[in-house]
């Protein structure tokens, strides 16, 4: 049966004492039996889990419970589990099985939290539909004909199918926030650095970031305090301490929208949506007012080239020898190499390492990859002197709703998805999907976008919000 | 910006990657699609702006000069596709 409780109020649950945790991920590992034609999952751990659920009754029973102690959550299987393959959505990976454990996962198993599997992703987290997994396609809950978005899309179908009561995510170019905004679920980038990337298998190292997805910002803020924090393992993780305290209420916000995403938004459903949302805050007494990110246009081209770059260098790494796919009978170390990469990688995955070897090679390095990198300072620089004004921004997560399964088969109209999702990643900002609209049955997203290290922004503005509409407790099935 | 076969053939090369027939086809058109995409940040005045490559601008952080980790070969090795008494296994490269 599915359960579409929030994490926090099933935490209430088994505080008092009404369900155990051993109870509950009976129940989620049934629902996910019953759900596998959505193909939400490539792992499933049943015996893991219901061991970690009784370790989990034995802390509670001694008033050691955590905020997320017992709860059964997932994680996208691009976070390293020791012991529990992990596929990165590709054959290159699909009997990989690490030896160490993801700090993210370190961190969640030190609170009690209960892992019930790994989720299905687009190959190497490179796609928004979650078709170019090897494992095939996840289905969209509210319709079984249309993706999830991607490349969390597993972890966003779970959740919002009831099958779990959060899954981790990962996002490089809006790979939580688009699958959120298709579901109808919430989902949180957060700054770059914040979570360490430990045992994250690396796509576009200077935009991979990890997160939660769950069912309310409040769900969030909870997963965001578990997982958050200084790792001395990933170089790139921030050392501010995480502050967990909210600092301005709702009617001290300052909300800016930028005109560039409105103007660049065709849907006008979608947009009808949006505008409801923003007359919502201004009702709430935020100050609602315009800014303009002009180099908005550029944020798509910047991206590609610098995340393309980024993972044709990170992925020279499978080369058959240490771990991964291995061709069979190699004539040679190249033809080892060569055919072992050929038929490890699918088609999206060679694609970007062939534009980013193109990007970085001779004669077009400083006219593509070191360019790239000078607008993405610009578009950084934008950002942050317009939140010398406004707290946070509010755009849309998304173009449109979710899309028909095999509808967009040309990559770079794939890659137009991603369009009010990349600036923030360039960026480096935390940025946050949250259900606002519905629009032919199916979930509208609108996107919060905070300051660095601003993620408590984004909670007040986002947890208001849900306190006052039902946007979030819409469920599949059950249409307005 | 035309790609040419032998442009194909380069990236290939230098990627350690070989395409299907199929692959092959599309990835001409693909790529020159995506260098076209590309080519819009030409457009932007970039003069006097230092690359980024961190998001926040940090370099990397030093540690002490210490061991921290023991490699378990054993464990390591597990994962790999063939090994021989604690070596991995590759074709043979010097006659």
């Amino acid at each position: 049966m599915s359960d579409f409780r929030t994490l926090v109020e099933v935490a209430s649950a088994l505080d008092a004492g009404t369900i155990s945790s051993v109870e509950l991920t009976r129940d989620v590992l049934s629902a996910i039996a019953d759900a596998k034609s959505l193909n939400a999952f490539i792992t499933v751990v049943d015996e893991r889990a219901l061991a970690q659920a009784r370790v989990a009754d034995d802390r509670r029973a001694k008033g050691l419970a955590a905020a997320v102690t017992g709860i059964p959550i997932a994680y996208k299987d691009i976070f390293c589990t020791r012991g529990v393959r992990t596929t990165c959505g590709s054959r290159m990976l699909a009997n990989f099985v690490p030896p160490y454990d993801a700090t993210v996962v370190e961190r969640f198993d030190a609170a009690g939290a209960v892992m019930v599997g790994k989720t299905n992703m687009d190959e190497f987290a490179m796609g928004s539909s979650n078709e170019t997994s090897y494992f095939g396609p996840v289905h969209n809950p509210h319709d079984p004909n249309r993706v999830p978005g991607g490349s969390s899309g597993g972890s966003a179908a779970a959740v919002a199918a009831g099958l779990v009561f959060a899954a981790m995510g990962t996002d490089t170019g809006g790979s939580i926030r688009q699958p959120a905004a298709f579901t109808g679920v919430s989902g949180l980038k957060p700054t770059y650095g914040r979570i360490s990337r430990y045992g994250m298998v690396a796509f576009a190292s200077s935009l991979d970031q990890g997160g939660p997805i769950a069912r309310s910002v409040r769900d969030l803020e909870v997963l965001f305090g578990v997982a958050a924090g200084f790792d001395p393992r990933d170089s790139t993780s921030a050392e501010l301490a995480v502050d967990p305290a909210r600092h301005k209420p709702i009617d001290a916000l300052r909300i800016g929208l930028p005109k560039e995403y409105f103007a660049a938004l065709g849907d006008r459903r979608v947009a009808a949506s949006l505008d409801t949302a923003r007359r919502w805050f201004e009702e709430a007494g935020a100050t609602v007012i315009d800014v303009s990110l002009p180099n908005t246009d550029v944020a798509i081209p910047t991206y590609y080239v610098v995340a393309s770059a980024e993972a044709s260098t990170n992925l020279s790494r499978y080369d058959g020898v240490r771990y991964g796919h291995r061709c069979e009978a190699p004539q040679d170390l190249e033809d080892l190499y060569l055919r072992s990469r050929s038929q490890g990688f699918g088609r999206e995955v060679k694609r970007r390492i062939l534009t980013g070897t193109y990007t970085l090679s001779i004669g077009y390095f400083d006219a593509y990859y070191l360019k790239a990198q000078r607008v993405r300072r610009l578009i950084r620089d934008e950002f942050v002197r317009t939140f010398a004004d406004v707290d946070v921004l509010l755009t849309p997560t998304t173009p449109g709703v979710a899309f028909p399964i095999g509808a967009v088969s040309d990559p770079i109209e794939m890659y137009q998805q991603d369009v009010f999702t990349v600036g923030a990643s360039l960026a480096g900002l935390p940025a946050m999907s949250i259900p606002c609209g519905w629009v032919d049955g199916l979930p509208v997203g609108m996107q919060l976008i905070g300051p660095h290290f601003g993620e408590s922004l984004l909670f007040t503005a986002g947890d208001a919000f849900q306190r006052a509409t039902d946007w979030h407790t819409r469920r599949p099935g059950r249409k307005p | 910006m035309t790609i040419l076969e032998k442009d194909i053939d380069k990236l290939c090369a230098l990627a350690r990657l070989g395409l299907d027939a199929d692959e092959r086809s599309a990835a001409r058109t693909d790529l020159e699609r995506m260098i076209a995409m590309a080519d819009a940040i030409a457009a932007v005045d970039t003069s006097g702006v230092v690359p980024l490559a961190h998001p926040l601008d940090a370099t990397a952080r030093l540690r002490a000069d210490e061991v921290t980790e023991a490699v378990d070969r054993d464990a390591f090795q597990a994962l790999a596709p063939l090994t021989h008494d604690g070596l991995y296994l590759v074709p043979r490269v010097i006659e």
